[in-house]
């Protein structure tokens, strides 16, 4: 018989105010099989979970009902007390008269009426559940990280130096991400590749790390502690063990003026090329779109048309013909790194339901930039060697404006949220900007400055006020050429007026949108993502680095607009969480995953059908002489994350899900 | 029939308040539902919430035994297609209800008295919307009787 027992919680007034507890408990003690009713004004306190304890010795209890809040919020505080008494914790369940009913009702009588059914239906379901035990699976404690920018470096070196394999993927020729374009970094000035390159360095040198770059992820298949993930190594056209990264077949490639992608097209480089001279690893690769040779092979041409880089190359590294390799690794955690990429100004956008500035005439007039091309332009290392001049014509831009929030917060462009650093890079632009050119004005056109961070207000009102920073509360409406200027028409909307100014350089602050492509990594992952592609986490305050599917964590911009500290400190809580979980011989999971009658199962694989990880497996049924007798289905606890498509599609209800079978789902629906 | 239900406004004597049973998944239409709770958002008594992991773990016979039990309206809502929290979950459970809702005239169930929606775990507002507009409809057509008056009938 069960001797179910019901714990009504006041939470304060929270439920108190609008639900008759008392009531509650007195209606609930009534119900068949509930031996206890009783109403206390927080159950989730010391005392409180006390009462539930003492009553499951006391009365003997086989069901625990708590009346009171989310289980979202208090589930496991719940088990875990019940688990204390020693009743199995899948024993316990709760009811939610908070969120459901005194937060969103006023009436009292019908606020505590639904209380009353809301609990009676799980005391019914309570009756049908039955014990079960954490299942336990192996682990390969090792880690992959996809993504090699700050972020992923970080991620990577934090769990190799805590002692555990890590495989870093990257899909360009070389890791260092976006940072590795920077001039300087805010709010210190301090220089982005002298903090950043000494890294790139470690990770390459590190003995537990392995580095597979210009490659991407092909599939994952397998589940938390037991991944197994194919990777594409895309054809570099170089053999990576006989180069030594001489430089030699640059010097010599005719192709010389293809935009450089790492000087954001204001630079050239050549079709064999290192994307930037720190590159890591200094492996040079061949640029296949645009290498006369390989478009020689494609046309099927019978003389060679070039091939002086492999005449040029002492170490005979050159492989026109080399071909995408497949390389498989098995690990136990995932971290996804892959960063963002810049809003895109011109009217082609790489995103659905995203539109470009027309306006802004970016492409077509001359001298309007956004802010990657100003941090090339900046860099020691870019193309100008770091001396601020406009790209048509060279000169030392006298008055550059600088214009925030392009594509953020522009929900009529497709993009309602803030990118959150542009206002600190802008700032920042301001400042390098005087910084090298005493005499120049910096204008900054602003909607507000968000400048939330440690030092970060601080950095703003230095531009300001030490730097001459001049900041105008408005939008500008067009770009025009006008003579050798760039004609900016405005409002300021402070003044209530419109503006006309003539200036030598536009820097566009660009937002940042996720990687393109993220969505079908995300599909291989399992791993959910918002309608900006974003991938989310499991819970946006307490568990904001882990992924809804088991294993996979998410660090830095690609689950939202996040600067470098932010990214940091994210890939390092993900090292950690990655570290917690290796620390462990084998793992311990969730025991709710559906299960196979091997009886009554007929083999006719409708839930393999429905299974959306493919934990539905084939178990071969012997008879005494060792013979196949049939087929059926079998779940792969490890596999399984009981959602419970199986149970719906099974033809003979053969395959339930422990925690919401159909007995348990029936008997609260027979309780209405 | 148990006390509660017996217990409820006769449709000739006070107004009708009907009961409408709502399955939704765990983690977004009861987490909105939760984020509904959080904002305060009021909104119409009626609706009895049954969690379940994913709408693809709805079985249509759960809305089939809700009416039989007394349910004058049901609610299945969950993710929004590609947000689901187990990958496809939500796009079985569309299909099983594009289905599902032949079946369902076929036995005699109007099937404005079904709401199938996506709420997600942000849409708190979407989610009280979704209440009251389903109480209200369900009011309109008054008390689901006809599986008890054939009972009656004997």
């Amino acid at each position: 018989m069960a001797r179910i027992g019901v714990f009504v919680c006041h939470c304060g007034e929270n439920i108190g105010r609008t639900v008759d507890c008392e009531a509650v408990a007195n209606a609930c003690g009534e119900l068949p099989g509930v031996v206890h009713a009783v109403d206390y004004k927080y159950m989730c306190s010391d005392p409180g979970q006390n009462l539930i304890k003492e009553a499951i010795a006391e009365k003997n209890l086989t069901g625990v009902v708590v009346a009171a809040c989310s289980p979202h919020m208090h589930e496991k505080t719940f088990r875990k007390a019940t688990e204390g008494a020693g009743l199995n914790p899948y024993l316990c369940e709760m009811t939610n008269i908070r969120e459901q009913c005194s937060w969103i009702h006023e009436d009292r009588d019908a606020a505590t009426a639904k209380a009353i059914d809301l609990t009676r239906f799980i005391s019914e379901k309570i009756k049908r559940n039955s014990p079960l035990a954490p299942i336990s699976i192996s682990l390969e404690r090792r880690a992959l990280v996809i993504g090699g920018g700050i972020s992923g470096l970080q991620a990577a070196l934090d769990m190799a130096d805590g002692g555990r394999e890590v495989v870093l993927v990257e899909k360009q020729p070389s890791i260092g991400g976006h940072m590795s374009r920077l001039s300087e970094t805010f709010p210190t000035l301090d220089c982005s590749q002298c903090i950043l390159t000494p890294r790139m360095v470690e990770v390459h040198q590190h003995p537990r790390i392995k580095l597979l770059t210009y490659s991407e992820i092909e599939s994952v298949d397998g589940y938390i502690g037991n991944f197994s993930v194919k990777i594409r190594k895309k054809a570099r056209g170089v053999d990576e063990t006989r180069c030594n990264g001489c430089g030699e077949c640059q010097s010599v490639c005719p192709m010389k003026k293809i935009p450089s992608e790492f000087d954001a097209g204001l630079g050239n480089r050549t079709a064999i090329y290192v994307p930037f001279p720190q590159a890591v690893p200094n492996i040079p690769v061949i640029d296949r779109e645009n290498c006369l040779r390989i478009k020689g092979m494609q046309k099927k041409k019978a003389k060679a048309a070039c091939g002086r880089c492999a005449e040029a190359c002492g170490r005979d590294a050159i492989d026109f013909e080399q071909e995408d390799t497949f390389v498989t690794e098995k690990v136990g955690a995932i971290v996804v790194a892959t960063g963002y990429q810049l809003y895109s100004i011109g009217k082609e956008q790489t995103r659905k339901g995203i539109t470009g500035y027309g306006e802004y005439g970016y492409g077509t007039v001359p001298d309007v930039i956004d802010g990657m091309q100003f941090e090339r332009i900046a860099s020691a290392s870019g193309p100008s060697g770091g001396e601020i001049v406009r790209p048509s014509d060279g000169k030392v831009p006298k008055r550059v404006v600088f214009l925030q929030c392009i594509g953020s917060r522009e929900p009529s462009k497709g993009i309602e949220y803030c990118s959150k650093l542009c206002c600190m890079y802008v700032a920042k632009h301001t400042m390098l900007y005087r910084h090298k050119v005493h005499d120049g004005e910096a204008i900054v056109f602003y909607m507000d400055i968000r400048a939330g961070g440690k030092g970060y207000d601080e950095f703003v009102r230095r531009a300001i006020e030490e730097d001459g920073a001049k900041y105008i509360r408005g939008r500008v409406s067009s770009i025009q050429r006008e003579g050798e200027k760039v004609r900016l028409t405005g409002f300021d909307t402070l003044s209530g007026e419109q503006m006309e100014i003539d200036a030598d350089m536009v820097v566009l602050a660009t937002a940042m949108q996720a990687q393109p492509g993220i969505e079908s990594l995300a599909q291989k992952l399992s791993v959910s993502y918002d309608g900006h592609g974003f991938i989310n986490e499991a819970h946006p305050k307490l568990r904001p680095v882990d992924t809804n599917t088991a294993g996979v964590f998410v660090a830095g911009a690609c689950q939202a607009p996040r600067d470098i500290p932010d990214s940091v400190a994210m890939a390092s809580a993900t090292a950690s969480k990655v570290l917690g979980m290796f620390s462990k011989e084998r793992l311990e999971r969730e025991p709710t995953v559906a299960g196979v009658d091997k009886v009554t199962c007929s083999g006719c694989f409708h839930c393999e059908r429905a299974c959306p990880y493919g934990a539905v497996e084939r178990y071969e049924v012997l008879n005494r002489s060792g013979e196949v007798e049939k087929v059926i289905a079998e779940v792969n606890e490890g596999v399984c994350q009981g959602c419970g498509s199986c149970q719906v599609a099974c033809p003979s209800k053969s395959i339930e899900l422990e925690g919401f079978t159909d007995a348990q789902i029936f008997a609260a629906i027979n309780a209405l | 029939m148990n006390e509660a239900t017996a217990a409820r406004p006769s449709s000739e004597g006070e107004a009708f308040e009907p009961r409408i049973v709502a399955f939704v998944c765990n983690w977004c239409t009861y987490t909105g539902a939760d984020l509904a709770g959080t904002s305060r958002i009021q909104m119409a008594p009626n609706v009895r919430i049954v969690r379940l992991p994913c709408t693809g773990r709805i079985d249509p016979l759960f809305v089939v035994k809700a009416f039989e039990r007394g349910a004058d309206g049901v609610i299945v809502s969950g993710c929004h297609p590609g947000d689901c929290h187990y990958t496809a979950g939500n796009y079985h459970a569309r299909r099983r209800f594009a289905v599902f809702r032949e079946t369902l005239s076929f036995l005699g169930i109007d099937l404005d008295r079904l709401t199938f929606s996506w709420v997600s775990a942000s849409e708190g507002r979407k989610w009280s919307e979704i209440v009251n507009e389903t109480t209200a409809r369900v009011r309109e057509l008054g008390p689901f009787t006809s599986y008890r008056d054939l009972v009656d009938e004997g």
